[in-house]
């Protein structure tokens, strides 16, 4: 072992490139093993075929369903926040409301929603309204829950102090509480985006004419394998700049909330 | 704000008791305290843990309501929280969305849902004699423990209460910013004269600042013995090397330790 400690900038550095570095090499990786036993391309196509089949698809197709999905996974995100906190206010209040909606909560959360969305879809019809739906199935839960969590983790010190100053019970929920729950929000809201997008994914699997996870799957069903495999890495690069703008804002709006470096 | 304070100000305790569980058979957390407090008089509270000093103080506070005896302030008994009352728990307990400035005016803010610009002023003016005016537009997390609980006192002298509850407020803090912030509120407390329950584990900080120590016993928690402080004021840190700082500790520490033998 070397007591040669590196300094501290390179050490930052190669902290900052591993991850790019091993991504990298991973495709590198992969394009060799495709070439070297001449996979064909309906089995493992290269990166390069999915690069090339990338750019082969018009840009303005390419928006046309990313505007798809990203309607539908946006549409139920917002939703679910606009239901998920105020039931989690009132199950705060109300210890009746939690026993007797917690039951029915955990049942929606614990069927797949794979195998309720064409039933969404029949009941419903196969236009947004019923994407959206299935959307928030996902959603809703881990916002719930989070939301639940952070009103109830308010310091006991918090409420004494609201109670010492005799408020009103709505400036303890507004002044106190939900402030008090915003990181668990955003713990919520990290985890809801991303299942928003696989919600529309599910949804566009089920009944669609356009979005990427309709794309994907009509690609793969017309053996376009690198086509699929493209719209797969689009999907999964739109999915990750989701996750970040949610970061983002909360950096943006609430750095109080981030937990200490 | 100040309300309608004058000389016959008191706080009186007559056999208060509470018991958490209104099982009978269960044990009273505190139990027949008899107690006049008088105005702008500083009493410290000692006793083991657990002997229900913060019982006392949530009860005299209105925050909990005593199941015998009675609570009253200015010959008006206790039945909820009260405006003339301002609490510094063990924590600082400040909110870490508001700034140190908006912490302080936080009282208004809950209770009234706004504050005017004299308001503002005076939290200013607070946060001065704290010395804590260039850090106001900080965040909570940006200062040092002592400096947050320092922001806790403020905030609880922003109604300008008569009466100051503090339990324990020093207990989260090292021994060196223990002792100033102790002078500190001295300090404060010289200039802005209040009616002042102090609960603390430490002895010697019962004895440096208040007028009057309680001992309390073991749960059920009740009063043991009532010791005077006849230190002179202002009380400094010479007042630590004094004879007869060393002597009323001494005699405390008999009292706490050995109860019988007192």
């Amino acid at each position: 072992m070397s007591l040669k400690q590196p300094d501290p900038k390179t050490r930052r550095l190669v902290l900052a490139a591993a991850p790019w570095l091993f991504f990298v090499a991973l495709i590198l990786l992969w394009e060799l093993v495709c070439r070297a036993f001449s996979l064909p391309e309906y089995v493992l196509p290269a990166p390069s075929a999915i690069v090339d089949a990338f750019f082969k698809v018009e840009f303005s197709r390419w928006m046309t369903h990313l505007w798809a999905t990203l309607r539908v996974a946006l549409m139920g995100f917002l939703v679910s926040i606009l239901v998920a906190v105020p039931i989690a206010i009132a199950m705060m209040r109300s210890e009746l409301l939690t026993r007797t909606l917690y039951p029915l909560l955990v049942v929606i959360q614990s069927t797949p929603v794979v195998a309720v969305a064409p039933l969404i879809i029949v009941l419903m019809g196969s236009d947004d309204p019923s994407r959206v739906l299935i959307t928030c199935l996902l959603t809703f839960f881990p916002l719930v829950v989070s939301t639940a969590t952070g009103i109830n983790e308010t310091p006991p010190e918090l409420i004494e102090l609201s109670r010492s100053l005799d408020a009103p019970t709505r400036r303890e929920t507004w002044q106190i509480r939900i402030p008090y729950a915003i990181p668990y929000i955003f713990t919520g809201l990290r985890v809801a985006i991303t299942l928003a997008i696989i919600g529309a994914v599910v949804a566009e699997f089920v009944a669609a004419e356009e979005g990427l996870g309709y794309f994907i799957q009509f690609s793969t069903s017309f053996f376009r394998i690198p086509q699929a495999f493209a719209g797969l890495f689009f999907l999964a690069v739109v999915s990750l700049l989701l996750f970040k703008s949610v970061q983002w804002t909360q950096q943006i709006f609430f750095p109080w909330s981030l937990p200490k470096k | 704000m100040t309300g309608t304070a004058t000389n016959r100000s008191f706080v009186r305790l007559s056999g208060v008791g509470h018991r958490y569980d209104p099982d009978p058979a269960t044990p009273m957390a505190v139990t027949g305290v008899d107690l006049d407090i008088q105005r702008h008089e500083f009493v410290a509270v000692v006793g083991p843990s657990g002997c229900g000093k913060s019982t006392l103080l949530r009860m005299i506070s209105g925050l909990l309501k005593p199941t015998e005896g009675e609570v009253s302030v200015f010959g008006r008994p206790v039945d909820g929280p009260r405006d003339d009352v301002g609490i510094v728990f063990q924590k600082p307990t400040l909110l870490p969305w508001l700034n140190v400035r908006k912490n302080v005016l936080f009282p208004l803010k809950h209770k009234y849902g706004r504050y005017s610009h004299d308001d503002e002023k005076r939290a200013g003016e607070l946060l001065e004699m704290a010395g804590l005016e260039s850090f106001a537009d900080k965040m909570p997390d940006e200062l040092s423990g002592g400096m947050q609980q320092r922001v806790g006192i403020v905030r609880a002298l922003l109604l300008n209460p008569d009466i100051l509850l503090m339990d324990e407020p020093f207990s989260a803090l090292d021994a060196m910013t223990r002792e100033q912030i102790g002078f500190d509120l001295l300090k404060i407390w010289e200039e802005n004269p209040k009616t002042v329950l102090f609960i603390t584990h430490s002895i010697a900080e019962a004895v440096l600042l208040a007028d009057r120590v309680l001992v309390m016993s073991k749960r059920p928690g009740t009063l043991l013995e009532m010791l005077d402080v006849d230190l002179p004021r202002p009380r400094t840190r010479h007042t630590i090397s004094e004879p007869r700082f060393a002597e009323l500790t001494e005699r405390l520490r008999k009292h706490i330790y050995e109860p019988e033998a007192a």
